[in-house]
């Protein structure tokens, strides 16, 4: 982060103040000759208090080449720095310069008309998100084909559903060829699969060298596209460093005082309930956040109402996509009624790092008695030691020793004593 | 990538700082966007008469219709004078610039408002959307003249060598418009109430203009308050407009110069207003 580096993105002690009251749409004319009859001679008092810094004091440097991720809650001040970037709004203090051409996209589909054609708006949209006339005619056919609308083309808008107005605002986007693009949000649109044809698309796009800023609230995309990550709260950054460390601890924060981790007692009469869930002496402070490698104890508690006889119990866990990582099951516990820790004890807990769901389960001879996908979900903040591309990548995160011996070698050496 | 690469070398640098108090056209900036500014033109024409009955004979119909009532009524029954000439040139001549100008002012006013949800996505210069609006009204008044031209032809109207001042006139309408437009469409963005004037502006404006009399009848009455009826750019325009293109009597040149001025004051004043607004117009709009 020196002064003097290569920086394309460079900000310094940016900040924009809003008046609470400039928020609000609009003001009507008649609104301020009210107010103006009744007190004529008062100013209007503008007071501390009526302002919001939406983005107070921010400083950064993004280097050539770097997808750079912002996350944070709603109104942590992303979308108002990412405005600020694109010239879209201006700053109340402070400065920043862009060394490069920028193109933004706070959403999909800016400038579409719905009483023109797919072909009309592909050059207005086009246009408006900075793209010259014979650029448009070169990728014109590569944004129809991306998009899938070639028998539509030259139909209106507005007969187009809307999942096909979506790929094709996108379909436009992921052909802006800008130096520096400003990403807000839009992935997280359409269905699973052509979000998939998106972020592979965003990820060509960052390994021909392009710089990105990228907001996204999808913690997976920030960690599978970005190196750096920028965590903003209340218009600060709140933490910068490599993306998987960042998003761990927002995720870990996030997580934490989102939900409360005892779970409601239930019902009167409810015969077992598990409570709560822990990670037995976490080195992340945090009962529900796995930041080390090796051997896990994780407990879960249960309040038994009844004798338990001829027991089950299982345990699974999920990953996001509810796909089941690992499972297992103890048959005929017995039980007196009280309150227990039901500890399981595992040597290592390779996982990815992201979200994951414990599953516990409680049956007797007569059958279900509990079953709960366990609040707070489990954050997994190690290292990553897989491959770098996600398709790659697997869900187990093992760190690989490897080394290449000849046959021949190795048939000597088990001679040799 | 190659492209991408050859530029990087000698990047376009932007630099973000808070508003500053003086303000400048950015001229550069106009001329770097000069393909999108095509694009709005294109679009807003393209636009304007999709689903509609009759489409672009619309450009005809309102200047027709209502030079055929204006005739009827104002001409044939109140025998108001129309310099010598035939009812239906002398109200098509000024209906030709007036309806351009309500047309684009009205268009202009609403455009910041209209192209709120862009203009919260995207940077551009905001200056291309009143221009783009008084620009695609062109469109619709080369319609309408060719109407005019049909009806010089059917009336044994012949035209003069005035006919070549047209043009300027046309831009001192455009200017005009423009001028007006910046005012409204950046007042607009801020009190939203201005676009319910529009409308009433527009009529109370059409009767401070010499459409529908001859701005003679003005001077004779109030020879002393001319100049200030002159104040009025449309006053210039259309006896400019009725002077170049049926090609009778002295040229309006006093009126001329004094509307020239204001128009000239109108569009700076416009342009500053503008560009103040349009610092903060995202957060506003």
């Amino acid at each position: 982060m020196s002064q003097t580096n290569g920086a394309v993105i460079e900000v310094r002690g940016l900040g924009k103040k809003y008046r609470v009251g400039e928020r609000e749409p609009y003001k009507a004319l008649r609104d301020i000759v009210t107010r103006a009859l009744r007190a004529p001679f008062r100013r209007t008092q503008k007071t501390e208090q009526d302002t919001l810094w939406a983005v107070r004091d921010i400083s950064l440097d993004v280097q050539q080449g770097e997808v750079v991720g912002l996350i944070g809650r709603n109104g942590a001040g992303k979308t108002t720095l990412l405005k600020l970037l694109s010239r879209i709004t201006r700053p109340t203090t402070g400065h920043a310069e862009i060394r490069g051409r920028v193109g933004s996209l706070l959403e999909v589909g800016t400038g579409f008309h719905p009483e023109l054609t797919g072909r009309e708006n592909i050059f207005l949209s086009g246009a408006i998100l900075g793209m010259s006339r014979q650029e448009i005619r070169r990728k014109f056919d590569a944004i129809v084909d991306f998009a899938g609308v070639e028998r539509f083309i030259d139909t209106p808008l507005k007969h187009y559903s809307s999942g096909m107005q979506m790929r094709l605002a996108f379909a436009i986007a992921a052909h802006l060829e800008p130096e520096i693009l400003l990403v807000d949000e839009v992935l997280a649109v359409g269905d699973l699969e052509f979000q998939k044809k998106c972020l592979g698309k965003m990820q060509e796009v960052s390994e021909s060298g392009r710089t990105i800023v990228f907001v996204s609230h999808q913690m997976n995309q920030i960690r599978r596209l970005c190196r750096r990550a920028y965590w903003l709260e209340g218009g600060q950054i709140e933490e910068e460093g490599p993306a998987n460390q960042v998003v761990g601890k927002y995720e870990a924060k996030l997580s934490w005082s989102a939900s409360s981790t005892v779970r409601e007692a239930g019902r009167a009469g409810v015969k077992a309930r598990f409570l709560s869930w822990r990670i037995c002496d976490s080195a992340s402070g945090l009962p529900n956040v796995l930041a080390s490698t090796g051997r896990v104890r994780v407990e879960f508690e249960l309040a038994l109402n009844i004798p338990l006889r001829i027991g089950h119990h299982g345990i699974g866990i999920y990953n996001t996509d509810r796909q089941l990582l690992w499972g297992t099951a103890m048959d005929n516990l017995e039980l007196s009624p009280g309150t227990y820790f039901f500890a399981h004890e595992l040597p290592d807990l390779p996982l990815r790092p992201g979200p994951y769901t414990w599953r516990v389960s409680l049956y007797d001879e007569h059958g279900y008695l509990d079953s709960w996908d366990c609040i707070p979900e489990m954050l997994v903040t190690t290292e990553p030691v897989t491959h770098q591309k996600d398709e790659w990548a697997g869900v187990l995160n093992i760190p690989d020793t490897f080394s290449i011996v000849s046959k021949v070698e190795q048939a000597a050496a088990s001679i040799l004593p | 990538m190659s492209t991408a690469e050859s530029t990087l070398s000698n990047p376009p640098v932007i630099r973000i700082t808070p508003p500053s108090n003086w303000w400048a056209i950015p001229v550069r900036e106009l001329w770097d966007y000069r393909e999108l500014l095509y694009f709005f033109v294109w679009r807003d024409i393209k636009i304007r008469y999709k689903q509609t009955a009759v489409g672009a004979a619309w450009a005809v119909l309102q200047p027709f219709l209502t030079m055929v009532i204006f005739s009827l009524f104002f001409g044939v029954l109140a025998h108001i004078p129309s310099q010598g000439l035939p009812y239906p040139i002398f109200y098509y001549s000024a209906l030709l610039p007036w309806m351009y100008f309500a047309g684009s002012l009205q268009n202009a006013t609403n455009t910041i408002v209209d192209n709120q949800r862009v203009i919260t996505k995207v940077y551009f210069p905001r200056l291309d959307l009143p221009i783009s609006a008084v620009l695609s009204g062109l469109v619709d008044f080369a319609i309408s003249f060719l109407m005019f031209a049909a009806m010089m032809a059917y009336y044994h109207v012949r035209p003069t060598l005035a006919i070549l001042w047209m043009p300027a006139f046309l831009l001192m309408a455009l200017l005009a418009a423009l001028g007006v437009g910046l005012w409204l469409s950046a007042l607009n963005a801020i009190y939203r109430d201005v676009r319910y004037v529009i409308p009433f502006l527009i009529q109370f404006w059409l009767f401070a203009s010499p459409v529908v009399y001859p701005s003679s009848l003005v001077a004779a009455k109030w020879p002393k308050w001319q100049w200030l009826y002159a104040l009025n750019p449309m006053v210039g325009v259309i006896e400019g407009f009725r002077w170049s293109l049926a090609g009778q009597g002295k040229p309006p040149g006093e009126l001329v110069m004094v509307s020239s001025g204001v128009v000239l004051v109108l569009v700076v004043s416009g342009l500053a207003y503008f560009q103040k607004m349009e610092t903060t117009v995202a957060d506003v709009v």
